[in-house]
């Protein structure tokens, strides 16, 4: 998504502590998405006043409390039809999606696609912990088969949905994967995401330290491989992308996916937005308008 | 009483009964004439039944009346179901090749148009149409010339030739009534006004608009759509963000969004998708964002009757969401209501930042009436509350002044939007305290929990404050007092000046504020009373059980109709003889047009 211009104002680190600190159990893969995410405003010097930081629930949802900028904690699975109606009455304002895995790919799975497709220009940062966290270890939409968890007891024996090629599929324009450990990779994905004018989508492996004990930071470092580190790798190439999206086990694949910047972002595809955001409209309507529309009645 | 006028055209659909129902709605307009169109049919799109009826006279025309002037049915089912209804005075046009008529009643006029001697119907495929039209003004005294004119209007886009087909069509169904049949035996008179003809759902997209509202968002939903199609067509020329989004779930909570970034927001839904958006409105009073949500009712549950009518929704929106909230929820009387309600329950929303629900029907939804335009004001109070949109010295960054959810003696916090330097906070759907931290995980604190409650329910003293308790209308002392609510206006006015006729004085008491509902205000009128029955368009009287459980007040009787039809005056008048002469105490009326 778009970035708004830069305050004159120096925006630092201190700028963007949020009123209480994360209550995040220690070792959650969500404060170094937290750290990335502050690290990447003070970088492209975003004033926090100028920020909108909107969450559905769960612990990752949590999010918008841990920074200090405008912040909305709304509904389960909702957050991306918040943050929709937010950037389009403010086009000017920076929209940040911060939720988890359930909350995105599961109970808010229909907006999670009609977002992507409306290429709404939010960046959408997904905590994936493939598990269900704040109610206590269930079976999230991005478990793997034969997880074992409270919901799931046996074993998980559902496919789990890949969310990269979801967005790829669903016409998101920007898709990356981080990982919370690779602090300045997903800082510098975070920064991409943000100056990417339409949808950005980062789905960010957070390890769940208390409810899966699959996939942990352990589990992930071997086998994660940068795109990045891949000369040839082109991310302008949608399908290759969409063969990246599909490599799981051995190796599995971080970084940017893929971004076109040839499809225009809502708000440039909209005219009413063409005079500036909707917010500093004229609430009454030209009375050479409003008599016309009385006429067609007549 | 009164004069008035009815047509009524039935056919399937796809035949075209709303273009001759256009024309006359236009021609009565333009004639000064007031009107009321009601159109019952059936959620098929070609085929099935569909029966428009307008009736038009000089003085307000509030409901559909009882009476049938002019019948013009399009096909031989249409005759077959409604010839019965016409009484003395009253004629049928219809076409005489393909339509049989049935036995009419003594008195009633048969006009048989020879449709394929007066037009090829081989080039125009609804010359019976434009032939009864032409037809029927002449029996109504109408002059050509005014047909002439809205059939140019209607055809221009398709090129001079299908203009003067049409008028040559029209003009041939004109002389041939002239030379053949009978004219009523009350030609329409002309006034000097001139009114707008509009819906329910038109006059709500409108009041939108005059009230400033700059977010719109649906999804497709009878009888609801016709906001959506108002808003869409019109938004570029109004300035109006409208999106169809994927569900009415992502519908409420993009509009909240929209709302809390600052401008005025607005969906309409029908039950169903209301049902869905219950949570958001939960988070519109957590997070102290005013949204507007209007519920077209349709006759339920689940997906119902989907083009039918009723006021089934009352304990929907009275129960919607989970938990404690202000709320204000009004139900407009009539048509021009429909635009008036909007920038008020706006401005209650704003200065009170809670959901403001409107709960229409599809009677006033997708019925059309004859609207003064002066009484379309684009220019209403626009009241926004205590809306922080810049900054100012005492809100300076980083000073930690500004306390998103101030507690104060209203309820009523200052909000700042977005975007402001200085006042950054985060509202949230968990319990928050006054900086907007949640309360509800690991800081959770009755003391500070219970002062948001409070802090919150505190506006519900305001709004009743900024709203009127409603008014009895007729004279106090009466035998009968018909309590009504929202878009049953109309017809109880007309059941109670026919009451008067027949020598039952009756007054009317007619709801329009559900919440706040004043109830002390409303047993103080009712306290009098000789005899009261609540009248409304729902199996269980549900606004008879609210008002029981809100003042303890218990009517004599009760009048209700659930078949998806709205009442019709008579419907009201037999049932309040009925109940005066103690037969019964509830009264369930039979809709005797056969839709």
């Amino acid at each position: 998504m778009a970035t708004a211009l830069a305050d004159t104002n120096h925006v630092a680190l201190a700028d963007l502590k949020g009123k209480v600190d994360p209550d995040w159990c220690p070792g959650c893969g969500d404060f170094g998405v937290l750290a990335a995410v502050q690290k990447a405003l003070v970088d492209l010097q975003i004033p926090n006043h100028n920020v909108v930081t909107i969450s559905g629930i769960g612990c990752s949802s949590n999010f918008p409390g841990f920074i200090n900028t405008y912040g909305m904690h709304t509904l389960h699975g909702r957050a991306l039809a918040v943050a929709t109606g937010v950037k389009l009455a403010n086009h000017d304002l920076t929209v940040l999606v911060t939720g988890g895995d359930g909350d995105g790919f599961g109970i808010g799975g229909n907006h999670f696609v009609h977002s992507m497709r409306r290429n709404v220009d939010v960046l959408y940062i997904v905590m994936d912990n493939q598990i269900y966290g704040l109610t206590t270890g269930q079976t999230s939409p991005t478990s793997r088969v034969g997880m074992k968890t409270k919901s799931m007891p046996f074993g998980n024996v559902e496919a789990p949905v890949n969310p990269i090629s979801l967005a790829l599929a669903a016409g998101a324009t920007f898709v990356a994967r981080g990982f919370s450990a690779e602090q300045k990779h997903l800082t510098e994905l975070i920064k991409q995401g943000i100056r990417h004018k339409g949808f950005s989508f980062l789905d960010v492996f957070s390890p769940c330290v208390t409810y899966n004990h699959d996939n942990t930071y352990q589990w992930f470092r071997p086998r994660i491989k940068k795109l990045e580190d891949d000369a040839t790798y082109d991310p302008a190439d949608w399908m290759a992308a969409m063969g990246k999206s599909l490599l799981w086990g051995e190796e599995i694949p971080i970084g940017k996916f893929f971004e076109r910047t040839d499809v225009p972002a809502l708000q440039d595809a909209e005219p009413v937005l063409n005079a500036g955001p909707l917010i500093h409209a004229d609430p009454r309507i030209p009375a050479d308008v409003s008599r016309g529309f009385v006429e067609e009645l007549m | 009483m009164k004069k008035t006028f009815a047509v009524g055209i039935g056919g399937a659909a796809g035949q075209g009964v709303a273009t001759p129902g256009d024309i006359f709605a236009k021609i009565f307009s333009r004639r000064g004439l007031h009107l009321n169109a009601y159109n019952a049919y059936q959620s098929i799109i070609r085929g099935g039944h569909t029966f428009l009826t307008i009736r038009t006279g000089p003085e307000k025309v509030t409901n559909m009346g009882d009476r049938l002037d002019l019948l013009i049915p399009l096909n031989q089912d249409a005759m077959d179901r409604h010839l019965g209804l016409l009484k003395d005075g009253a004629a049928c046009l219809y076409n005489a090749d393909t339509i049989k008529p049935g036995i009419a009643a003594e008195g009633v006029e048969l006009c048989p148009l020879p449709v394929s001697e007066l037009a090829d119907i081989t080039r125009n495929k609804v010359a019976q149409n434009t032939l009864a039209v032409g037809a029927g003004l002449s029996m109504m005294g109408i002059g050509f010339q005014i047909l002439e004119e809205v059939l140019t209007e209607q055809f221009k886009k398709k090129g001079e030739a299908v203009v003067s087909e049409n008028v040559s069509i029209a003009r041939a169904g004109y002389d041939y009534a002239t030379a053949n049949f009978k004219p009523f035996a009350w030609p329409l008179p002309m006034t000097g006004k001139r009114y707008a003809v509009l819906s329910g759902n038109i006059a709500m997209a409108m009041g939108g608009a005059a009230a400033g509202v700059k977010f719109y968002c649906a999804y497709p939903m009878s009888p609801s759509t016709g906001v959506l199609h108002w808003m869409a067509a019109h938004a570029r020329k109004a300035g109006i963000m409208v999106r169809q989004v994927e569900d009415e779930i992502g519908v409420v909570n993009m509009a909240i969004g929209a709302a809390h970034a600052g401008v005025r927001s607005m969906c309409a839904t029908s039950g169903g998708g209301f049902a869905l958006m219950s949570e958001g409105l939960g988070l519109s009073a957590m997070m102290e964002t005013p949204v507007v949500v209007i519920d077209c009712q349709r006759a339920g549950p689940s997906t119902g009757v989907p083009t039918k009518t009723e006021q089934g929704d009352l304990w929907q929106m009275l129960g919607a969401a989970f938990g404690d909230y202000p709320r204000a929820l009004a139900a407009p009387l009539d048509i021009g209501d429909c635009f008036k309600i909007i920038p008020e329950i706006f401005n209650i929303a704003d200065r009170f930042q809670c959901p403001g629900i409107v709960l229409c029907d599809l009677l006033l939804s997708e019925g059309r009436l004859s609207v003064d335009p002066e009484d379309l004001d684009f220019a209403p109070v626009i009241d926004r509350g205590e809306l922080i949109t810049e900054a100012s010295s005492s809100g300076a960054n980083g000073d930690g002044a500004y306390k998103r959810y101030k507690i104060t003696e209203s309820g009523v916090s200052p909000r700042a939007i977005p975007g402001v330097l200085g006042h950054t906070h985060t509202a949230a759907s968990d319990e928050h305290d006054e900086d907007g931290v949640l309360i509800s995980d690991e800081f959770t604190n009755p003391t500070k929990r219970r002062a948001m409650m409070e802090k919150r329910m505190r506006k519900v003293a305001g709004i009743e404050a900024a709203v009127p308790p409603p008014q009895l209308w007729g004279p106090r002392d009466a035998d009968i007092t018909l309590i009504g609510w929202g878009s049953t206006k109309g017809v109880i006015e007309e059941a109670c000046e026919i009451l008067v006729e027949q020598g039952i004085s009756a007054n009317q008491l007619q709801i329009r504020w559900l919440v706040p509902l004043h109830g002390e205000a409303i047993l103080d009128i009712l306290k009098g009373a000789r005899h009261t029955i609540i009248v409304e368009n729902n199996y269980s009287g549900q606004f008879a059980r609210y008002l029981r459980s809100e003042t303890s007040f218990v009517p004599d009787g009760y009048i209700r109709k659930y078949d998806g039809e709205p009442f019709m005056p008579h419907h009201i008048v037999e049932a309040v003889k009925e109940q005066l002469s103690g037969k019964s105490k509830l009264s369930v009326p039979a809709h005797e047009i056969l839709v």
